[in-house]
């Protein structure tokens, strides 16, 4: 595998679903960075585990927790920079497949490739969820103490 | 709590419910949208409000004595830009930067503006999407040109569709049987090799990521009604491109 060509397809192709998704232009880049990041992650655990749904949560959660640092930095909605970031995990050609197979009357097999699909989407929204609470687990925790130094403590 | 003026109620309503409509047309999560109206009351001293916000209507209730008031979300259409532009302008009204009406004249302004990339540039980043998919997915370097082509077709194809139509999932459907037949004919009368690949990398620009993702948030933070509304039309969609290829792949 030839990383440098997939860091940069991976970058263009997230960028590209920024375009299409017509986020802001200055995030653009960042939005491609966050893609790119994702994919990468998720082909360096493939690699070492083959397996690809374990895969796809740890991909998700890279994209969704540096999504999240980007926000608080840009100060705009999350989900500008998690979307374009998401695509390339989904699990398209899985779900060709499946369809594929049923068009040619092949169930069983369909059936197989449908419900790694659907693995797939769920470790999706398990990664992205994940790395969700993770973030305000700790933000919340940081402003408390920023609280407390301050001498605004509720308690 | 200082007492708020009628006309002053009036423009702030008209104010938070403008700002709830353009992001739930925009494409922003449920409850994203419940929570910036939440805050944006709470800095106009109405402390008590509730709002409901759901893919297709917003209601806001300012509190307990005042009438609530209802705005319809009509075409939605994903525009990050405007919901970015939302809540940078709540942001500031909260902070005290805005005052009620410069807020108010700034979302009549996002509101009549789209901010949308132009649309030569839109089809340039679905072909350039689809020629990186394929790669990624494998694809040989001699077949990228086909998946750049077709992918570009394709997303022109559903946005002229959909503006002809007004039908979504019939635009999806149609672009994509576009899609699988121009993928055969690259294979049966060009030099192209792999079916699969191509129609996948081409296919990449309708999937309904964002929806998926909206789908999911908005579940987890308990919006049952949007998240399954939201999930629905994601499935749909798929369903709509699925079926499309199936038509061609069947012959």
């Amino acid at each position: 595998m030839n990383w440098p060509v997939e860091a940069i397809l991976s970058f263009v192709a997230a960028g590209a679903f920024g375009i299409m998704f017509n986020i802001p232009t200055k995030t653009l880049a960042s939005c491609g960075f966050v893609g790119m990041s994702g994919w990468l992650t998720y082909r360096l655990y493939f690699m070492f585990v083959g397996d690809s749904i374990q895969a796809t949560f740890v991909g998700a959660f890279i994209v969704a927790l540096l999504a999240h640092l980007l926000a608080k930095r840009f100060k705009m909605p999350m989900i500008v920079f998690s979307v374009a970031g998401i695509i390339p995990l989904v699990p398209g050609s899985k779900a060709y497949n499946a369809m594929r197979n049923i068009v040619e009357s092949d169930f069983l097999e369909a059936i197989a490739f449908a419900s790694e699909a659907l693995m797939i989407s769920g470790a999706i929204a398990m990664g992205l969820v994940f790395a969700e609470v993770l973030m305000q687990l700790f933000f919340k925790q940081q402003a408390k103490r920023l609280q407390k130094k301050i001498g605004l403590s509720q308690e | 709590m200082a007492e708020i003026t009628e006309p002053r109620r009036e423009l702030a309503l008209d104010c938070f419910l403008l700002a709830g409509k353009v992001m739930m047309e925009s494409g922003a999560e449920t409850y994203r949208v419940e929570d910036t109206m939440i805050r944006m009351a709470a800095s106009q001293n109405m402390t008590d409000s509730h709002c409901f916000v759901t893919p297709s209507g917003i209601m806001f209730s300012p509190s307990n004595e005042l009438p609530t008031r209802f705005v319809r979300v009509k075409d939605r259409r994903t525009n990050l830009a405007r919901v970015a532009k939302v809540n940078a302008v709540s942001r500031k009204l909260v902070s005290g930067e805005f005052t009620l009406r410069e807020a108010y004249d700034m979302m009549t302004e996002i509101d009549q503006n789209d901010y949308l990339f132009p649309m030569w540039a839109q089809v340039l980043a679905a072909s350039a999407a689809s020629g990186s998919f394929f790669l990624l997915l494998g694809g040989r370097w001699a077949d990228v040109l086909f998946a750049l082509l077709i992918g570009g077709i394709g997303f022109y194809l559903v946005e002229i569709f959909i503006e002809k139509t007004r039908v979504k999932f019939f635009s999806e459907f149609a672009a994509s049987v576009v899609i699988g037949a121009l993928s055969m004919a690259a294979v049966h009368f060009a030099w192209g090799t792999e079916l699969d690949t191509i129609i996948i990398g081409s296919v990449i620009p309708l999937v309904p990521g964002l929806l998926i993702t909206n789908a999911v948030r908005d579940l987890m933070a308990g919006h049952f009604m949007s998240g399954l509304s939201n999930g629905a039309e994601a499935f749909l969609t798929a369903f709509a491109i699925g079926a499309g290829i199936a038509v061609v792949l069947a012959f």
